[in-house]
């Protein structure tokens, strides 16, 4: 068991300069050799949020769970905030699935505070100091209702707060909102944005919607098919709060979904 | 009601004799008159039930978590727990007494020996069945083995340790009367064959229908503890 039990879970600042750095990272699955991902580089830099995108099967969910030290790489090296050993990136980066695997016989309040029962804080300690984010994140008055009564988005956002929770400084999101419908996707995309905004972590986040990686990263990198290399990265130098609404109008922002289409449909051509 | 009615009908035929087939008013009379006498053995064979049910629980749970955790062992174990069930009771029960003596022994363990096993099966696969992306999960959270099985498998494995407690519970009433059968002082099991000899016919059908009560009420309190127990297993829970 960890001693982090005391450690601040609010603040896990990132210092600058050092983030996630993965080198010439090769992946293979099965007996056959499948090559899930080829020769891939890519780097993260301390507080920003990179977004990967890339279509179905390009290894995204690999990469995570690469940088999350859930798999290893068959050659080249992975390294999060200088932490190579797998153990080590794991006490470092919250991974956050693409469903919300809430436990059902949970109420959402101890399904937050999951993360912290899990580094040796006691049950009501837990729920305690998970409390103050339920206000916080708009989940006021949900701590105690069970995951099949609350909405999709209201479950992705505790699945979130868990997330946070764990305290690490890297967040590693797969496709959080892939299984929602658009309407509630479209707004669960800005409420994830402002959280962000409020949390200056790294982040790692994974999609396969290019309007999505431009509104919640600060670069997109474009993954091309299976086996998945960096076929493009883009700054997004749009300025933040970023709103759906707004950005529609925007030049560079249909600029930058227009530069994004053409890599992607470059790659699968 | 009309299976009753046909139960009458039946057993009143003048080709039915009547010590082959006893008629429900004759049944529900041997259950007044003898009262006292059946209900003194039914609580004799209650108790050998419950116990031996007790322990079957503990022991199915226990065995299931360490071959959940241990796949040697649960390699090792699973042909010897099949082959537990191969044992004919029957043949069996006579050296269980001869093992344990004439008390309330020999019953207990007949007893757990056929419950352990539905509910042990149907744990072990509760357990193995969370998904993997949980495991997964838990794993990033930093969760040692012991919490992971605390807080997730155990739980999710709940509906189907129930499951197993209701086959374990309308079962353990056999196991009761097998091990009466093979030689007791008291229960119910032991009125019905002693009932049988002595050509007692309705005193055997009144037995046999306490017997089948006992399995039937055990087999819906067990349902009745997974509701209790599972709320959020509810087919009904909203979508």
């Amino acid at each position: 068991m960890q001693i982090e039990a005391e450690a601040p879970v609010q603040e896990p600042r990132s210092r600058e300069g050092d983030g996630i750095v993965l080198r010439d990272v090769e992946r293979r699955f099965g007996r056959g050799g499948v090559e899930a991902l080829a020769r891939l580089s890519l780097r993260v830099r301390g507080g920003e949020v990179l977004a990967v995108v890339g279509p179905s099967g390009c290894g995204k969910s690999t990469l995570l769970e690469l940088v999350a030290g859930l798999q290893q790489p068959d050659r080249g090296t992975v390294s999060v905030l200088g932490a190579e050993s797998p153990r080590g990136r794991r006490d470092l980066c919250a991974y956050m699935p693409q469903n919300d695997l809430l436990l059902p016989w949970r109420d959402a309040l101890a399904n937050a505070a999951l993360a912290l029962e899990c580094q040796g804080v006691g049950r009501r300690e837990a729920r305690r100091r998970a409390e103050p984010l339920f206000e916080r994140f708009g989940l006021a008055e949900f701590e105690r209702a069970r995951p099949a009564e609350l909405s999709g988005g209201m479950r992705q956002r505790v699945a979130f707060l868990r997330t946070l929770l764990a305290g690490r400084p890297v967040l590693l999101l797969d496709e959080p909102f892939g299984a929602l419908d658009s309407i509630t996707r479209a707004a669960m995309q800005e409420w994830l944005a402002a959280a962000l905004g409020g949390e200056p972590r790294t982040v790692l986040l994974v999609t396969h919607d290019v309007e999505e990686a431009l509104l919640l990263g600060d670069r997109v990198a474009i993954l091309s098919p299976r086996p998945g290399r960096v076929a493009a990265e883009l700054e997004v130098d749009l300025p933040r709060p970023r709103r759906r609404r707004k950005l529609v109008g925007d030049r560079r922002f249909t600029d930058l979904l227009g530069r994004a289409l053409d890599q992607l449909e470059a790659g699968s051509a | 009601m009309a299976l009753l009615a046909a139960w009458q009908g039946v057993a009143s035929l003048d080709s039915v004799d009547d010590l082959t087939l006893a008629s429900p008013v004759e049944t529900w009379r041997a259950l007044r008159d003898d009262w006292s006498l059946l209900f003194d053995n039914a609580w004799v064979t209650f108790t050998e039930v419950l116990l031996g049910l007790g322990i079957a629980v503990v022991a199915g749970v226990v065995l299931a978590v360490a071959m959940h955790l241990s796949t040697a062992l649960r390699d090792a174990a699973y042909p010897l727990l099949v082959a537990s069930q191969a044992i004919p009771i029957v043949v069996m029960a006579p050296l269980f007494v001869l093992a344990f003596d004439y008390g309330i022994g020999p019953k207990l363990a007949i007893v757990a020996l056929i419950c352990f096993f539905p509910i042990t099966v149907n744990v072990l696969d509760g357990l193995r069945s969370t998904p993997p992306e949980l495991l997964k999960l838990m794993r990033s959270l930093g969760a040692s083995r012991l919490q992971t099985l605390r807080r997730v498998e155990l739980p999710a494995s709940l509906p189907s340790f129930f499951s197993g407690l209701r086959v374990a519970s309308s079962v353990s009433v056999i196991g009761a009367v097998f091990g009466e059968w093979a030689g007791a002082e008291k229960g119910l099991g032991r009125l019905v064959l002693l009932g049988n000899n002595q050509l007692q016919t309705p005193r055997v059908y009144a037995g046999v229908v306490l017997l089948t009560l006992m399995a039937v009420g055990l087999f819906a309190l067990a349902t009745l503890a997974e509701r209790l127990a599972c709320p959020w297993n509810r087919k009904e829970a909203h979508a």
